[in-house]
């Protein structure tokens, strides 16, 4: 475990701004704002190699200058805070815990893209952090540090806070716009992407609340010694959320390169008495399951894409061998039914077709043709839904496909090895 | 306060802009006893805003935080995301439904308690989880979901 970018949680009172800055708060904005130019900051950043913490792990400083490169009177940074991927909680960590290090963090995006407005939009499921937000904006606003005139020189940026009403997909960028634009939040086809035309049509610069929280780092140590932490392909450090069967479920900071199996076993000391691991799905329900064998992979961008997957959110969830593969699926997989924005076909309707053909499985009926169909359906929602909810949806149902399919198939032959699904010995019984 | 009221208290502290319906919304729910938009509200907020009365049902109806249907006094949202599924949501469900003597989507006979599934609610270390009104409770096991319930319905909170 490392305390690089998690350091002043629970160590300061989240809304002292003299604590913030005796803790070397506004060190990376005053940097920044008076001895560098926004090039210099987004050059910085791109030695820095940070990428998305978001889920897509795209290059920050990249998507930094696509917004700065663009023309416009208006342009706007919006802070991700809508933490929707189940088994994520660690931007709760840092909005409650040190919210002006994140808003920090978008003041200096701000003045690297030429950004006068800013929002946060915030989960709905987090009223208290909206609270914590809301004095923390008024606070900077008080001092100098957003408004006109930032610190008496020529940059002026502002910052509101908006709220989600619970919906998943808000969380994607282009639905996140709707939603602030008082929309139903469903995704946008894409190109034009958000840094050419985002909110209300102007370049807009989308980041995740962990992201932003990286700058005011990178810009107070630089970015040299910023990179000594983690391994070449993935700099710096991650906060992983952690839940299921371990003995320490909780939000860890650990450096890039860290194991699956140090996490589970040394930082989160092992499973719960008499629980046996089975697999870990990480980045949420959107994620792979990875079973035991797997637990030496190392959580880093190069590492995991050899095995076709991404860490997504940092989520780590230890599921334990009392869970059903084919149940445990079918619940993701209602999540996703449930979360559907409902406008492209392959998403809308893959996901009802995952959950029948599973339940002919939990139900005793499955066939081996069912099997071939998840795949296919499968496929097709990956390749041809229209946003990131539709394409990963069905990752969890692949990835248990390819590395435990003997457990799909002993549901054909009447059989739950867990024995907690509808299925027991052959007689589908109500649960 | 009348339900006009409550419409016009909410535009003017959200604001008026097309863009401020959802958090109209969510304020006009806010002071709702039974957790809901009405009709007539909706309305109201149409003509207010000046937006379609079918977008603002759509909106309402979108996001599930919002509802447009009469509720309980008191919201019970039961978490059934990966990690609480995992950590036993199913039996929470079952003790919350036997408890309350209600399905889940049901509103007790007395109005005082609905039942609903919830999205991951960011308290996935304390699963299985759930949302009671505006506070998570985590751990939950009998003990607990009999005391939250004896807790609200003797009005300690
Ligand atoms: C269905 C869906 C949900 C998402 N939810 C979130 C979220 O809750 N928070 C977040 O930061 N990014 C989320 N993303 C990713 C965003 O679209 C976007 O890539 C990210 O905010 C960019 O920030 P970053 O480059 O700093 O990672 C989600 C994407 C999809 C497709
Ligand atoms: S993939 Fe799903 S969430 Fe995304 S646009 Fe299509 S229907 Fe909507
Ligand atoms: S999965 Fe239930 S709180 Fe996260």
């Amino acid at each position: 475990m490392v305390n690089l970018l998690s350091k002043l949680c629970g160590k300061i009172s989240p809304l002292s701004i003299k604590e913030y800055k005796e803790s070397g708060g506004f060190e990376g904005l005053e940097k920044a704002i008076f001895k560098m130019s926004p090039k210099e900051v987004i050059d910085e950043v791109k030695n820095s190699n940070l990428r998305g913490r978001g889920g897509a792990a795209f290059p920050t400083a990249l998507k930094w200058n696509f917004v700065a490169m663009e023309n416009s009177e208006d342009k706007f940074v919006i802070c991700n805070a809508d933490e929707g991927e189940p088994g994520t909680f660690k931007d709760k960590v840092l909005l409650d815990g040190c919210p002006f290090q994140v808003i920090e963090g978008m003041i200096i995006a701000a003045y690297a893209v030429g950004a006068n407005k800013g929002y946060i939009y915030i989960r709905g499921e987090y009223p208290k952090s909206k609270e914590i937000l809301i004095s923390g904006v008024k606070i900077l606003q008080e001092e100098g540090y957003l408004g006109n005139k930032i610190l008496g020189k020529d940059f002026s940026f502002d910052i509101e806070i908006r709220s989600g009403a619970g919906a998943y997909v808000c969380g994607e960028e282009t639905a996140l716009i709707e939603s602030i634009e008082g929309n139903p939040g469903r995704s946008r086809f894409k190109p034009p992407y958000p840094p050419n035309k985002g909110l209300w049509g102007k370049p807009t610069l989308v980041n995740n609340v962990e992201t932003l929280a990286n700058i005011p780092v990178i810009l107070s140590i630089g970015s040299e010694e910023y990179k000594k932490y983690g391994t070449e392909s993935s700099t710096g450090t991650k906060l992983l959320s952690v839940s299921g069967r371990v003995v320490n479920k909780g939000v860890y900071e650990i450096e890039f390169g860290t194991t699956l199996k140090e996490v589970v076993y040394d930082i989160c000391e092992g499973m719960e008495e008499g629980k046996k691991i089975k697999f870990v799905q990480l980045g949420g329900s959107s994620g792979a399951c990875l079973p035991e064998s797997l637990l030496d992979t190392k959580l880093d961008f190069d590492e995991l894409r050899k095995l076709e997957i991404g860490l997504g959110s940092g989520a780590v969830l230890v599921v334990d061998d009392s869970i059903c593969v084919v149940d445990f699926v079918k619940n993701a997989t209602k999540f996703f039914d449930h979360e559907s924005c409902g406008k492209c076909t392959p998403c809308r309707e893959g996901n009802k077709h995952i959950i029948k053909i599973l339940d002919n499985l939990t139900n005793g009926e499955g066939t081996e043709r069912d099997l071939k169909l998840l795949n296919e359906i499968a496929m097709v929602m990956k390749q041809a839904s229209l946003c990131g909810l539709g394409q990963a949806a069905p990752t969890a149902l692949l990835t248990t496909l390819k590395y435990f399919e003997d457990e799909y198939k002993n549901h054909i032959k009447y059989n739950c090895p867990a024995g907690t699904c509808s299925l027991k010995e052959g007689v589908a019984i109500n649960v | 306060m009348t339900k006009t009221e409550n419409v016009l208290r909410a535009i003017e502290e959200a604001g008026n802009t097309e863009d401020k319906l959802i958090e109209v919304l969510l304020k006009v729910q806010e002071r709702s006893r039974e957790n809901y938009i009405t009709e007539n509200q909706l309305e109201e907020i149409s003509q207010e805003l000046e937006i379609p009365l079918s977008k603002v049902y759509g909106v309402a109806s979108f996001y599930s935080l919002l509802s447009t249907h009469r509720r309980g006094e008191n919201v019970i949202q039961i978490c059934n995301s990966g990690p609480c599924y995992v950590r036993g949501s199913r039996n929470v469900v079952n003790m919350f439904e036997s408890a309350l003597g209600i399905k889940m989507g049901e509103v007790t006979d007395d109005g005082k308690f609905s039942l609903e599934f919830t999205s991951c609610i960011g308290s996935c270390d304390v699963a299985p989880a759930a949302k009671i009104n505006e506070e998570v409770c985590g751990n939950l096991d009998k003990k607990k979901i009999d005391e939250i319930i004896n807790n609200i319905r003797e009005g300690v909170k």
